[in-house]
């Protein structure tokens, strides 16, 4: 399941959604990101911004790639956009799987190609000012290594 | 045809959307960006760098040369930067 959404979430209730519907759930990989205060710029804020509609239809089509690589129960991405602040949840990716293996390796994979894969661009507001945050060669790398 | 545009790209361009009536000569991504560029300033900076910039056609990641109709949404944005 997909889900681009301004709100915060609540990772608890978000795996048990999942997990109470399929008793055959014996393992879950989570990766939750946060928004980082950083070390020396004293980040005020985060605006993410995203291309409607795009966003959705990358994160299913990743999604999808996932569960054909990985025997999963289920998946879930949630990715919040708009202005979030230190210490604010962004993304939220759970795999569902009989056993942890798949779900961890799932997990791994999904995030590493949301990175450089979803319509997604951030903003950090902070004492330099107002910078759009730029692509890095390690998210490049970890994309292609799967 | 409904071009948008997306982080610092929509920021020196100054609009998110506009649309455009494609002419005879446009047949490429790469055709409509230096059509573009000969419209104003703005736009010559914003894709003063197009290795820096990233574009879709109709939602899908595509590259410069891919051949576009009227149509078509097309969208120009720096790389992606989610997660």
């Amino acid at each position: 399941m997909i889900k681009v959404q301004k709100q915060d979430f609540d990772v608890t209730t978000e795996i048990k959604n999942i997990t109470s519907l399929n008793k055959n759930i014996g393992g879950t990989g989570v990766f939750i990101g946060n928004v980082r205060e950083g070390n020396n710029s004293n980040l005020q804020s985060m605006t993410l911004e995203h291309y409607p509609i795009m966003t959705e239809k990358q994160l299913e089509k990743i999604n999808n790639e996932a569960k054909t690589r990985w025997n999963l129960i289920d998946s879930l991405i949630i990715h919040r956009y708009g202005k979030l602040y230190p210490g604010d949840q962004i993304v939220l990716v759970a795999t569902f799987s009989e056993h942890r293996t798949n779900a961890l390796k799932a997990c791994e994979f999904l995030i590493d190609w949301l990175k450089t894969k979803a319509p997604f661009w951030k903003l950090e507001e902070s004492d330099k000012g107002n910078i759009w945050v730029e692509e890095k060669t390690s998210d490049i790398d970890a994309a292609n290594k799967w | 045809m409904q071009i948008k545009y997306f982080s610092w790209v929509k920021e020196q361009i100054g609009v998110d959307a506009e649309n455009i009536t494609l002419k005879d000569n446009i047949e490429t991504i790469i055709d409509l960006i230096n059509h573009l560029k000969s419209k104003n300033e703005k736009y010559n900076r914003a894709f003063k760098d197009i290795s820096i910039i990233r574009c879709a056609v109709n939602m899908e990641v595509t590259n410069l040369d891919e051949k576009i109709n009227d149509n078509d949404e097309i969208a120009f944005f720096p790389p992606m930067t989610g997660g």
